[in-house]
């Protein structure tokens, strides 16, 4: 039932996180579109378990945990980096070069 | 071999070995106990000769005609290559081992005198007994890389003795000189070695021997390559031209080592195995040719530098180069009995001349010691008049010095005269030995107007060492003088060991080696002389040996001498001589010194430090590092530059998976 439909709005959103991460120069805005990407793919797992069995739903717990312990630790990182920098803007934050 | 003393062979060398573990273990533990040394030192030589003497009997009792060869041990079993420890008894390595254990004993009984007062004893007795071991290794092996391992042995403690004073760099740097020369002739052995297995397949010696005539065509590029090549490495061992001129050093050494090294034994190795390879030299005539005519040049060469060198050991080191050309002469004509005659017959006389030379070093330096004198104790100009000293010494050297001037009835005459007939018997079927004859004449005149005024300057005339050294000059311990007496009396007689049968002998030691000589005379008979021809020849040699002598006599006034310090260069053809032809420094110029350039210029500065360390280590990490510098470049610190790298990076992966 409607899977056409639910890849289709699954694609949009994951192009509009990958946009999003390749145009934005916020880190939390940028953050926010991985956690888009991710929840497009949970997307297309859930379709796809309709047809193709209980293993795409099992896994899509499992991309919500990774999320939420990748969550934790990125704005722990973030909120690290304001702290010492004052800023989020990541055309700022560039000293780890060759 | 049978149940009998012959069984025990390996024992000869086996004592000296024994020797050298036992001196050399006290040398390390306790130097000081010099009476134990002399025992074991002397004493395993003197069972060493004993032995040899029994064995030698035995092998004369029996008299068979194949050589007996005793089978150690497999030594190299490398599939076609089979090569044995194994030691070889024939009339040959017999003479051989006669000289070599006698001479040697002898010579450690002189040490004990001699050495007497060196901190070093104990090591000095290591070192001579080892190389007694290689000596007796060389004469008794039955392959050639037994042979070679005596060979190159001998070298090492030829090296070790020269350089035994370590502590002066003259020392040391003359040791080297030894070495490295002696190298570039086993360099030409180890070849020699190589083509005799690649033509033959094996290097036993009978074997090789027996395979020689069929595997190698008579006068074809391999056989004359093989000779050349070993006597390549004759011309480095025992000192001919080209590679003569580490003998006049090696007398940095202890006399007793000049008189057995350097004289009486390994320098005349050689010689034993040109006349051991008999039969490959009688198949390459040119190599023949090339041995008798670098003999022949060499013994004329370096009798005349003797005649104007003033170290007395430097006159004697001089002179044993030209008797081992003498000895090449002699084997390259072909007449190898009569070259072994002349070595065994040089053995004695000049060992004596080295012993008796060293007894006078010492009474002069003892001299000197005692009076605080810092005058060279080996300069013919500082001595004079010893003959008052040294009465013993003086009468025994005498004796040496007529033998080698080749007067009759000593040993020299005989074996001498036998190698210029030989040369000119050769002489009737290729003019070219007519050359070398007059050649080895020359030097026979040379040799006796040097003796003489060796003698002359040393033992005769006035004393030139001095008011207060004049009193303390004394003859050497009888420990000393004995061995230079029992040597005079050897030298005296040894000449009846083979008399010619125009003087009425039976020619023994040429029959007594004729089964090792008569394969390569068949190859190459040996033209005979008339006997009257013979007897002008000998006639004429004779005549050329008083006129040395009593030309020398006659020219030379030690009265006029004066002592080194005082004395004045000298000028033309004497300096030329003095300075030895400045072949050491040609040879420095043209070839020491162009290699240390190419070495240390081309080798070391280029090829070394520009290229290997230049281009090849460094430039590796050189190149490593720029490329790591061009992929840094990548590494911006902006992350979006990198997202967009990744993403650019996933399109391209899943296009090309997907596609």
């Amino acid at each position: 039932m409607l899977l056409g439909p639910a890849l289709f709005v699954s694609a949009v959103l994951f192009a509009l996180g990958v946009a999003g991460v390749l145009l934005r120069r916020n880190a939390i805005v940028i953050f926010m579109c991985v956690e888009l990407m991710l929840n497009a793919v949970n997307l297309t797992f859930v379709a796809l378990a309709q047809t193709l069995g209980i293993a795409g739903q099992i896994i899509v717990f499992f991309v919500m945990a990774v999320a939420a312990a990748e969550a934790a630790v990125g704005l722990a990182i973030l909120l690290a980096i304001f702290r010492h920098r004052g800023t989020l803007d990541l055309q700022n934050i560039h000293l780890l070069k060759g | 071999m049978p149940g009998t003393v012959l069984g025990y062979l390996w024992l000869v060398p086996a004592l000296p070995l024994a020797g050298f573990v036992a001196n050399g273990t006290l040398a390390l533990v306790a130097p000081e106990r010099k009476r134990l040394v002399s025992v074991i030192g002397v004493g395993v030589l003197v069972a060493a000769f004993a032995l040899a003497v029994a064995i030698v009997l035995e092998l004369a009792h029996l008299h068979p005609d194949a050589p007996l060869v005793l089978r150690l041990w497999s030594w190299l079993p490398v599939g076609a290559l089979q090569v044995n420890v194994a030691l070889e008894l024939d009339p040959l390595s017999a003479v051989m081992l006669l000289v070599v254990t006698g001479v040697s004993a002898l010579i450690h009984v002189y040490s004990v005198g001699y050495m007497q007062n060196d901190p070093g004893y104990a090591r000095y007795f290591a070192e001579l007994n080892l190389f007694v071991f290689f000596m007796l290794t060389l004469v008794l092996g039955a392959n050639f890389p037994v042979v070679f391992v005596g060979w190159v042995g001998g070298g090492l403690c030829s090296y070790l003795l020269i350089g035994f004073w370590f502590a002066e760099k003259i020392n040391t740097d003359a040791a080297l000189k030894a070495f490295i020369m002696n190298r570039i002739g086993d360099c030409g052995f180890l070849l020699a070695m190589f083509l005799l297995f690649r033509y033959t397949g094996t290097l036993d010696f009978t074997t090789v021997f027996a395979a020689a005539p069929t595997a190698f065509r008579a006068g074809g590029g391999p056989i004359t390559a093989v000779a050349l090549l070993l006597f390549l490495g004759c011309t480095g061992k025992s000192a001919q031209i080209p590679l003569y001129t580490w003998l006049p050093d090696a007398m940095q050494g202890p006399t007793p080592v000049s008189a057995l090294i350097h004289a009486a034994t390994m320098v005349t190795a050689g010689v034993y195995l040109v006349a051991r390879c008999g039969v490959l030299f009688a198949l390459a005539p040119l190599a023949g040719a090339a041995v008798a005519g670098i003999g022949a040049l060499t013994a004329l060469f370096a009798a005349t530098i003797a005649l104007q060198q003033w170290d007395i050991k430097k006159v004697l080191a001089y002179s044993t180069i030209s008797q081992l050309g003498l000895m090449f002469l002699g084997v390259g004509s072909g007449a190898y009995a009569a070259g072994i005659f002349h070595l065994t017959t040089h053995a004695c006389f000049k060992a004596l001349l080295f012993l008796g030379a060293g007894s006078v070093i010492h009474a002069v330096q003892h001299a000197c010691h005692a009076t605080d004198s810092h005058e060279d104790p080996q300069d013919l100009r500082n001595m004079g008049g010893l003959r008052l000293a040294l009465p013993w010494t003086c009468a025994a050297m005498w004796v040496a010095t007529l033998a080698m001037a080749g007067v009759p009835p000593f040993a020299g005459f005989f074996s001498k005269d036998e190698i210029l007939a030989a040369a000119f018997a050769r002489g009737a079927a290729e003019p070219a030995w007519y050359v070398f004859w007059a050649a080895g004449l020359a030097s026979a005149l040379c040799t006796a107007f040097y003796m003489t005024r060796l003698m002359l300057y040393t033992f005769h005339g006035p004393n030139r060492t001095g008011e207060g050294e004049r009193a303390h000059l004394h003859e050497a311990p009888g420990i000393m003088t004995g061995p230079v007496l029992v040597l005079g009396g050897l030298t005296a007689v040894a000449g009846v060991l083979n008399v010619p049968p125009f003087l009425g002998g039976s020619a023994r030691l040429e029959r007594w080696l004729e089964p090792v000589t008569q394969a390569a005379t068949r190859l190459a008979p040996l033209p005979a002389l008339a006997p009257a021809t013979e007897a002008l020849l000998t006639g004429f040699a004779v005549a050329i040996a008083v006129a040395g002598i009593g030309g020398a006599w006659r020219l030379l006034d030690p009265a006029r001498l004066v002592p080194a310090r005082l004395a004045r260069p000298e000028r033309g053809l004497r300096r030329l001589l003095a300075k030895r032809y400045y072949i050491d420094e040609l040879y420095n110029t043209f070839i020491v010194r162009p290699i240390r350039w190419v070495s240390e210029k081309v080798l070391w500065q280029f090829v070394d430090r520009r290229l290997l360390d230049g281009a090849g280590v460094n430039g590796a990490a050189r190149l490593a590092q720029a490329a790591g510098w061009v992929g840094s470049r990548l590494q911006t610190g902006d992350l979006g530059f990198y997202v967009v790298v990744f993403v650019a990076g996933v399109v391209l992966v899943l296009g090309a998976a997907l596609r």
